[in-house]
């Protein structure tokens, strides 16, 4: 049941050398089970964005291991984890990151065609996915037309149409009204709890990591504290 | 692989248009502009290989003179002997006909122009490939008597006749008084600018008598059979005239053969040239096109950069960013090169009847212009679709 679909053991980052180097993170260990909502928290510069960047396979650490569904991600070549990227991972962005000017069927296919899905396969999956977050009336329509909290929900779409193992969310509520978070945040627990999606998900507010089952405080490129929405609490070793 | 690759690379044309037509734009001119120019020079060939071989195609023209320096100073006239013996002693002749040129003051109804006068055999109109609009060509009694009768050009019509019936028509030339008995198909310029309407053909012997005084034939014009080489008759011709002439072995030619397919072989290679250079500076333009290819597209890639961490971020690895920008540019360059094709066309359609030469429609040059647009694209496409490919996700997302 309590498989670990994410294992850090000692993980660090540093950025330059010598004297001047920049540690980000100084040794993480932190294991994230399949199906789980994990909030990550924490300063800014204290690590969290490289813990996630590492977590989403776009960085690689400096030391320790990260294994993700048993793969060492630290021996993958740069597209080796494009495709593992493209196979297991969907990623949310603040930002929301659509393709401008282009339709938002079109914006939540990407993923497929770079997976090499044929056409039919590819348009039926995206509708599917659009229908999910309840966009099904807005296929064909650009990012310009749509409202933040529509844009967003494009942008779930579009992490989910791979039926990734792991969803990555930067921040996904940043740029939202309260109503449109509220809204946003009930999508993802619904996806992570009908689909067993398993969420990570860097937020600075506590109202969003409410509906995490597991919240992971960094401070200072180490994890702080973990705390559980059941209550039991524990720091980091 | 590929098709990936041109469904992204066509969708990101199509969501900037304007940019994706100024970056070809370069292309567009520079291929408009090589095939438009050879276009309407292999017009202007087309049309100077007509007007010479109106002259009548494979025609040497036989005079007396040094074809170098050192040879006789005062080279003997032909006579009509000379035309007989050749018409009789070399084979592989189609025609061939005396002529005397010389021009007179031409005299009718209070109208009077000088004009260039003719003197020639019947053959002359054979060999010219001249053609009667109305009226007869001369008899061999006309010939024989050195009748004055005589076949005028249209522009000659024109002038002294208007409306009026021409035939049988006096016509005072200098001093003595000729009948018309035919009239000259129009043919309008010649390729080296004289009008050829504007001329009256007499019969040799009537303008030797009336006109010039002597019996010399100042050109033997030879219409030569298209199935026998012009080479040979050529060198048979030199030969037959070297003897007639009692010119010693090691003599120099005191006579001269024009050959018309020289001249229009002569004339076509100008223009050769002149349209390859003209090509060469529009394929430097081309080339220009396709640095102003890659300066868009690099600066379309800073501009996307957010647009490529997305990309890579879902999963495009760096060979499908690689191959979205190299495909993007060669698309862009061969949609520019058929933009630049088709604006050609149009131009030389309107260009070739203002020039008044005929549109010759150049596969080959179309085919090589579109080849190497997309040749352009692709060097030019590589540099900045390696870039592309090369960014670092992460710092690609952040890129503002």
């Amino acid at each position: 049941m309590t498989i670990p679909v994410i294992r850090l053991r000692g993980v660090t980052k540093s950025y330059g050398s010598g004297e001047g180097a920049f540690h980000a993170l100084r040794g993480v260990d932190l294991e994230v089970t399949a199906g789980s909502f994990v909030a990550v928290m924490g300063p800014s510069g204290s690590g969290k964005s490289t813990l996630m960047n590492i977590l989403g396979c776009l960085d690689v650490p400096t030391g320790g291991s990260f294994l993700f569904k048993d793969v060492a991600i630290e021996r993958l070549s740069k597209d080796e984890r494009a495709i593992l990227r493209r196979r297991h991972l969907g990623f949310v962005f603040q930002g929301f990151n659509l393709l401008a000017r282009t339709t938002a069927i079109e914006n939540v296919e990407l993923p497929l065609i770079y997976r090499r899905d044929e056409h039919h396969r590819r348009r039926a999956a995206a509708a599917a996915a659009l229908d999910r977050v309840g966009l099904s009336d807005w296929a064909q329509h650009t990012p310009a037309e749509l409202s933040g909290g529509q844009q967003q929900r494009v942008a779930i779409a579009r992490a989910i149409v791979t039926a990734p193992a792991v969803l990555l969310a930067d921040e996904p509520t940043g740029n939202l009204d309260s109503q449109r978070s509220t809204e946003i945040m009930t999508l993802l627990t619904e996806l992570n709890q009908a689909s067993g999606i398993t969420i990570l998900m860097v937020t600075h507010e506590p109202d969003m990591a409410a509906y995490a089952q597991m919240t992971v405080y960094v401070r200072d490129g180490l994890i702080d504290r973990i705390e559980r929405a059941d209550g039991t609490g524990s720091t980091a070793c | 692989m590929l098709s990936v690759s041109v469904l992204l690379a066509t969708r990101a044309i199509r969501r900037h248009l304007l940019r994706s037509f100024l970056t070809v734009l370069g292309i567009v001119v520079g291929v408009a502009a090589v095939i438009t120019i050879v276009t309407i020079g292999r017009g202007a060939t087309v049309k100077i290989v007509q007007q010479v071989s109106e002259l009548g195609a494979n025609l040497l023209i036989v005079e007396p003179g040094r074809t170098r320096t050192g040879g006789d100073e005062n080279p003997p006239p032909f006579q009509l002997l000379d035309v007989e013996a050749i018409r009789s002693q070399i084979r592989g002749i189609r025609a061939v006909s005396a002529q005397v040129r010389t021009s007179a003051i031409v005299v009718r109804n209070g109208v009077n122009r000088n004009t260039s006068i003719d003197g020639v055999t019947d053959d002359y109109l054979t060999a010219q490939n001249w053609t009667l609009s109305n009226g007869r060509r001369f008899t061999a009694e006309d010939e024989d008597a050195g009748k004055t009768v005589c076949l005028i050009g249209a522009e000659i019509r024109r002038s002294f006749f208007r409306d009026e019936e021409p035939l049988g028509k006096p016509l005072k030339v200098q001093d003595m008084i000729c009948e018309v008995v035919g009239v000259l198909t129009a043919r309008g310029q010649s390729g080296f600018g004289d009008d050829r309407d504007s001329t009256i053909i007499l019969p040799l012997r009537a303008v030797q008598r009336t006109l010039t005084g002597t019996r010399e034939v100042q050109t033997i014009i030879v219409a030569i059979d298209p199935t026998y080489s012009t080479a040979n008759l050529k060198a048979s011709l030199i030969s037959l005239l070297r003897e007639r002439r009692r010119l010693a072995g090691g003599a120099l030619d005191n006579f001269s053969i024009t050959d018309t397919k020289q001249i229009i072989d002569a004339v076509a290679s100008v223009t050769r040239v002149m349209t390859a250079l003209l090509g060469a500076v529009a394929a430097v333009s081309l080339l220009v096109g396709g640095i102003g290819i890659m300066n868009v597209m690099l600066v379309s890639v800073t501009e996307r950069t957010r647009e490529i961490g997305i990309r890579m971020a879902i999963g495009a690895v760096a060979q499908d960013v690689l191959l979205q920008f190299l495909v993007e540019a060669t698309l862009l360059a061969c949609l520019g090169s058929l933009i630049g094709i088709a604006l050609a066309l149009i131009g030389s359609l309107i260009l070739a009847p203002i020039l008044s030469i005929p549109f010759v429609f150049d596969p080959v040059i179309n085919l090589a212009s579109f080849l190497f647009s997309a040749l352009i694209g692709i060097v030019f496409g590589y540099f900045p679709a390696r870039r592309a490919a090369t960014l670092n996700p992460i710092e690609a997302l952040r890129h503002e």
